[in-house]
């Protein structure tokens, strides 16, 4: 199937969700702290939660990408530099990873605030005058509501993410996009190969719709729904 | 660590460049934009439609846009389809094989995909009673879209639209991909000229940053103006 090429391009798709994956992670520490600074009560959280939100959120992915990955190469470097060290050439997959971690962060600093202004604030006092300390509070009632309140959102910057890996191969990194592109210039039929990985993508998409579909019943069980 | 001084040369050397680059990414906005809205309103209605055969076809165009990148659109287009020797030997072939028409063409199918699903939603939003009422008055299914629904949800549509608009202008950026000498390309080859990272993609950073808040201001101003019955009512104050 796809002239003997089907084994490089589902390499290419562990690489995707590798990046995927591990990016999500990152982001979702990104988001968090950013979500506890933005509504934090310090002035200087607030104000470097809103440059960071604001800021990548202004500008395209493949900028933001190019930017810290050539930047991030001659920081590193001159860095090195300094210490000494040799040529230190950055890992496409490393800089991918961190970059789209970095960047989806700024996306769900605002997902996971808005989920944590959606749990009343009654909630929140009743904890605190049952004497749950601050950290009682975030973990057993802030977050568990605000898991389900973040899910749409959630599952909504997932699907950009995973989209947006196909982004990283302009940089170099060796996931599907830059397979299929590598089994169309041998083959010399790139619509094949572009619209195979379309359809793989599609598939990963639809997956994690269900996925977050399950997910979101399950988080949701107990709660009253208006019946139109 | 102390940074390297920014070359400024470069940058001013540069700026005409980027000057250009500035209009190729807002000519390929406006002119996706607008075949995308023009495309859209049409198919947002069809999504609606009670027919399940109507509105399933559509939903299923959304669901494949929506779920592929827009890169792998733009790649298939521009340099998948020239596989094909029909398509090579077709009369459209010397637009085929442009990058621009490619560009707009992938663009247009990607953002029609996105703002058809905001249109049908802002449609479904609709309260029953401006529905009942207009049939009540006799009005027709067109007079009804025409008069009632339509300016309704489009301006129910119109945050999500800007945000559409914003999403597209930063998705421009994949048309240096595909050798379109946009803002993107110029910040590429002014760093693969110079070598300078900060120089380069901090100046195209510059230019997006102001072309996503300049678009940004256009929305809040067409929401104040639009949305403007929507509004809470805001306590009068006094001054002093």
């Amino acid at each position: 199937m796809l002239y003997g090429y089907l084994p490089a391009v589902l390499e290419g798709l562990v690489t995707t969700l590798k990046v995927s994956a591990l990016s999500l992670a990152i982001a979702c520490v990104f988001g968090l702290v950013g979500a506890a600074a933005r509504l934090s009560e310090s002035r200087i959280a607030r104000l470097l939660a809103g440059v960071y939100t604001t800021l990548i959120r202004g500008l395209p992915e493949l900028v933001l990408m190019l930017m810290i990955f050539y930047g991030g190469q001659m920081g590193v470097n001159a860095l090195s530099d300094r210490l000494g060290g040799g040529y230190v050439d950055i890992d496409p997959f490393v800089a991918g990873t961190a970059t789209l971690g970095f960047i989806f962060g700024a996306y769900l600093t605002e997902t996971f605030r808005g989920a944590i202004l959606a749990i009343p604030k009654g909630q929140i006092e009743a904890g605190h005058a049952f004497g749950l300390t601050r950290l009682q509070v975030a973990r057993r009632i802030v977050a568990p509501q605000m898991v389900r309140h973040a899910i749409p959102g959630f599952a909504n910057n997932w699907l950009v993410m995973v989209k947006a890996t196909a982004l990283v191969s302009v940089i170099g990194l060796d996931d599907m996009m830059h397979r299929a592109g590598l089994a169309s210039a041998s083959t010399r039929q790139p619509f094949t190969f572009y619209a195979a990985i379309a359809c793989i993508y599609l598939a990963v998409t639809t997956v994690s719709l269900l996925a977050l579909h399950v997910l979101e019943k399950r988080f949701s069980l107990g709660v009253r729904r208006v019946d139109f | 660590m102390d940074a390297p001084p920014v070359d400024w040369s470069v940058i001013f050397g540069a700026l005409p460049n980027f000057w250009r680059g500035l209009q190729i990414t807002l000519m390929l906005l406006a002119i996706s934009m607008s075949s995308g809205l023009l495309l859209s309103i049409p198919l947002g209605v069809l999504r609606v439609s009670p027919r399940r055969w109507v509105s399933g076809s559509v939903w299923f165009y959304t669901y494949v846009i929506r779920g592929t990148p827009l890169l792998v659109q733009l790649f298939m287009i521009y340099f998948g389809l020239a596989q094909f020797e029909a398509v090579r030997e077709s009369v459209a072939w010397p637009l085929l094989k442009s990058a621009w028409f490619c560009a707009w063409l992938a663009f247009t199918l990607n953002t029609t995909a996105y703002t058809t699903e905001i249109v049908a939603g802002a449609l479904r939003a609709t309260p029953p009673g401006e529905l009942e009422a207009a049939r009540s008055l006799g009005m027709g299914t067109a007079a009804i879209y025409r008069r009632i629904l339509l300016p309704g949800a489009l301006r129910r549509a119109l945050p999500q639209y800007g945000n559409e608009v914003v999403m597209m202008m930063h998705a421009t950026a994949l048309a240096s991909t595909v050798s379109i000498v946009e803002l993107t390309r110029v910040a590429r080859d002014v760093y693969s000229d110079h070598l300078l990272p900060a120089e380069a993609f901090g100046t195209v950073a510059v230019f997006y940053f102001v072309l996503t808040f300049t678009l940004v201001g256009i929305f809040k101003l067409l929401e104040q103006r639009y949305l403007a019955h929507l509004r809470p009512k805001q306590p009068e104050r006094k001054a002093g």
